[in-house]
């Protein structure tokens, strides 16, 4: 999702819950909504912050924990400020509520790569403000000039005297301290925790067993459902028969939900067994004749056709036919399941009274909407309790699982835990558009760029999730990256066809330009290799516009040793791409072995984010990113036949293991430019990387995904 | 249903489930032990992993019958305290991002330690075919490495 403003009732529309009632704009009283416990922390100066008496420094994290790092990072904005003692901080999972909406989105979500971004001058803010209140009440206990105070390390210091009060000692005071505004903000250079390798927060609870995910949700009496779902996107239940189901020891109840039918049993394997024994039979609907040759040969056909304009500048069209080298080609990529690792459950309680809901969500307001609507209840009695996530990647933004959980409880009465097996999860997903690509260039005599042309065929995420943002045919998501082609051209000229297949697409881990990533570093090569220039050069020629793309271009390719000799068999490929407002060039080494079969020795990554919070965490996200980039170009391909996926768990959809990890390497490029996303943009460019090395080595140019064998 | 009964974590542990119960879903359900955690069902990825007698095992398709008067240890029991030296490793590399597959990494690797203190990069290539998602192989393998030098 982009950083851009969805409108609040735009989505309201699309997630189907605007006839609720929903309003958000409930008070927050100071120090959370959690009255006893706000209670017995004196000082609770911001919806963020609590400091008890017994030194207790808690800090509401209010993203979604999904590996990204948020339940560290977000703390060190606060802390810092604060001059907290960073071994006291706890951590605690916000509520859903109108102080934790992500000013990015005007929502409370987890996305887009947003969380630091946003939270970096409020939650600074939050800290700086606390601390001033601190210090003013340790100066009037003490009597003496605030200015001769200074907080440190969790406590306040009078440093003429050397006196000192701990925060727990000043809170209950604190909390009568007027809130001030406009607490200047430290500059960087006297930071002690930003910028520093902390170590993170999540940790010890993730080696030990105890972090608790959504699948983990203990309740008094609750009951595990597995849910029956069409086979065929957009199928209806038309009929079912429960008895066989039932006959299951610790099947208690079968219900049909707006999504199957769901068995609800004692735990998860009755349930399953049930799920198993159930007949159904399905209305399949019309995406019953889809396959994956039918969506492939649609999207040939609408490329012939013009799309939506997204930029034009100059004149392509007019340009290409003088020039002195054409290049035509055109580029096919699959839809994608996004495969974390926890599959889709959620826990639901709906009661006459209010709703509880335990999920493992990126997407705090979705829920709780979707509670209220289901519920019949306010939205202020809807309680959303977010867990650790076992992977978001996006998928989790979603609320097909949550619905669920809560139709099922509707229906039974009882708390309900809806688990996905993996086969559900691979086969009933939003996948990553599958897409086709036309590209033109025009290269004058010296091999310079002349014209280029990039038409995008592809579905529209923003078309199913928020219609309203889809202008003249126009997703702006769809084109992102192909629009920002950064490249200097003097004519250039980018259009979409908007193009539906009946599967659903969603936001998977960079989103539209995971594909439109590969397709102009692909394509940048190729015109590279036509101009008889070294890759990475031709590119650092054309990019004197584009400084911090330059920089990491710069940075990936002298790190790597860009040019000097590699063994026999081995090759380099290069990529940049700008992503979330952060800009990564990787460099991949690559090899083929006598199987054809593609291994990545080696990846660069160079990235400049902006200022950086934590580098441990920029440096784990860019390995994880691209981890995930390079598991989808080798291998990642969810096919269609008669409207049903063909994949169904890691066997069929595989995943890349500790033995097929390439050795990465991470730098930091210094910047104090616009502060990027670090979750999403390592992903974009390995695919082209990985592709353009495979291209040096073999000379077989890769413009369809997955690349499989080399033949 | 006879009972079926075995050792977790130390105790002696008795259910009444049907036998064909993967032993996955005994600890989970049953015992209420989460930290072991599902992740396919077909014994692919390794999130289900603990010691059968000492010896890794992928729980999600093991029949809890054939655990029967068999020695389970889940990571929960690895250690108090964390103090395991796979654990202490694993915190010192800040190895997990989400989390989810680190259960089953950490009962894989605490395994491949106890038979192999001192494994090569190969020995771990050979030994940890755990699915991680986040991509956390790198920062694995460093701290396998970590931990047999004592963490």
């Amino acid at each position: 999702m982009s950083a851009a403003q969805i409108n609040r009732r735009e989505f309201l529309e699309a997630a189907g819950v605007a006839g609720a009632g929903f309003v958000i704009g409930f008070h927050l009283p100071a120090g959370g909504r959690n009255g006893a416990r706000a209670a017995a922390a004196p000082f609770a100066p911001n919806a963020w912050l609590r400091i008890g008496a017994d030194e207790s420094v808690v800090v509401v994290v209010d993203r979604s924990e999904m590996g990204q790092g948020v339940t560290t990072s977000l703390p060190m904005l606060l802390a810092e400020e604060l001059e907290a003692d960073w071994s006291k901080i706890r951590i605690e999972s916000a509520p859903a509520d109108k102080a934790y909406i992500n000013p990015m989105f005007g929502m409370q979500g987890t996305g887009g790569s947003t969380s630091v971004r946003a939270a970096f001058t409020p939650l600074r803010k939050a800290g700086a403000a606390a601390r001033e209140m601190l210090v003013s009440a340790a100066a009037e206990t003490w009597g003496v000039d605030k200015a001769a105070c200074r907080a440190e390390k969790g406590a306040v210091i009078h440093t003429p005297s050397n006196r000192r009060l701990s925060f727990g000692t000043l809170a209950a005071k604190a909390a009568t301290v007027p809130l001030p505004h406009d607490v200047p903000l430290k500059d960087p250079k006297d930071w002690k925790i930003l910028g520093t390798r902390v170590k993170r927060l999540d940790s010890p609870a993730k080696v030990d067993g105890s972090a608790v995910f959504g699948i983990d949700v203990k309740a008094p009496g609750l009951l595990v459902a597995v849910v029956a779902r069409s086979p065929v996107f957009g199928g209806k239940v038309q009929s079912f028969d429960a008895a066989k189901a039932k006959a299951v020891p610790g099947v208690k109840q079968v219900v049909q939900i707006s999504s199957g039918v769901a068995v609800v049993a004692d735990g998860y394997w009755s349930a399953k067994k049930g799920r198993d024994a159930l007949t159904v039979t399905w209305d399949e609907g019309p995406t019953a004749s889809a396959s994956s040759a039918t969506i492939s040969q649609l999207f040939g056909q609408r490329a012939e056709q013009a799309g939506a304009v997204a930029r034009h500048d100059g004149d392509a069209q007019a340009a290409l036919p003088g020039a002195a080298a054409k290049l035509d080609a055109a580029y096919e990529l699959p839809f994608l399941a996004h495969a974390t690792m926890e599959p889709m459950n959620c826990t639901a309680h709906v009661r006459a009274d209010g709703v509880d809901i335990w999920a493992p969500t990126q997407f705090q307001t979705g829920a709780q909407g979707l509670g209220a609507g289901i519920g019949g209840v306010p939205p202020e009695k809807v309680k959303v309790h977010t867990t650790y996530l076992g992977g978001g990647f996006g998928r989790r933004f979603e609320l097909d699982f949550i619905k669920e959980a809560l139709e099922a409880s509707k229906a039974t009465g009882v708390p309900v835990k809806v688990i996905w097996s993996r086969e559900d999860d691979t086969r009933n997903a939003q996948y990553r558009p599958a897409c086709y690509h036309r590209l033109q260039a025009g290269l004058d005599a010296s091999g310079q760029p002349v014209a280029w042309a990039h038409r995008v065929v592809a579905p529209s995420i923003m078309a199913r999730v928020f219609p309203d943002t889809v202008k003249n045919g126009l997703d702006e998501e769809a084109v992102e990256g192909g629009v920002g082609m950064p490249y200097a051209v003097p004519n250039v000229h980018v259009d979409y066809v908007l193009t539906d297949t009946g599967i659903p697409v969603g936001f998977w881990r960079s989103v539209n330009n995971s594909y439109n990533a590969f397709v102009v570093e692909s394509f940048i090569d190729e015109l590279a290799h036509a101009a008889k220039k070294d890759p990475y050069e031709y590119r650092r020629d054309l990019l004197g516009k584009a400084p911090r793309h330059l920089g990491a271009l710069n940075l990936a390719a002298s790190k790597a040793g860009w040019g000097t000799p590699l063994p026999a068999g081995r090759s380099r490929g290069i990529a940049v791409y700008k992503a979330f407002d952060s800009y990564v060039a990787e460099v991949a080494e690559v090899s083929v072995g006598s199987d054809g079969a593609p291994r990545v020795h080696r990846v660069v990554c160079a990235v400049d984010c902006g200022p950086v919070v934590n580098p441990d965490i920029v440096e784990a996200q860019m390995q994880s990113a691209i981890v995930y980039g390079l598991t989808a170009a080798l291998w990642g391909e969810i096919t269609i036949d008669k409207g049903r996926v063909q994949q169904s768990n890691f066997h069929d959809y595989r995943m890349l293991r500790l033995a097929e990890m390439p050795v990465v390497e991470v730098h930091i490029v210094p910047s104090s430019d616009a502060q990027g996303g670090v979750g999403e943009p390592g992903t974009p460019p390995i695919a082209p990387a990985v592709c353009n090395a495979l291209f040096a080595l073999t000379g077989k140019r890769i413009r369809k995904l997955p690349i499989g064998r080399i033949a | 249903m006879p009972p079926i009964s075995f050792t977790v974590n130390g105790k002696r542990e008795t259910v009444n489930v049907t036998p064909d119960t993967p032993l996955l879903w005994v600890l989970r359900d049953t015992l209420g032990l989460t930290g072991t955690k599902f992740g396919c069902g077909i014994a692919q990825c390794g999130a289900c992993t603990v010691h059968l007698d000492g010896v890794a095992t992928r729980t999600c398709v093991l029949p809890v019958s054939a655990v029967a008067g068999k020695r389970v240890t889940t990571i929960e029991g690895l250690s108090k305290n964390r103090a395991h030296a796979v654990q202490r490793a694993w915190i010192a590399e800040d190895v997990p991002q989400c989390g989810y597959c680190q259960s089953g990494q950490i009962m894989a690797a605490a395994a491949l330690l106890a038979k192999n203190p001192h494994p090569s990069d190969a020995d771990i290539d050979a030994t940890m075919t755990n699915i991680c998602r986040c991509g956390t192989y790198q920062r694995i393998r460093a701290a396998i490495h970590r931990a047999a030098q004592g963490a």
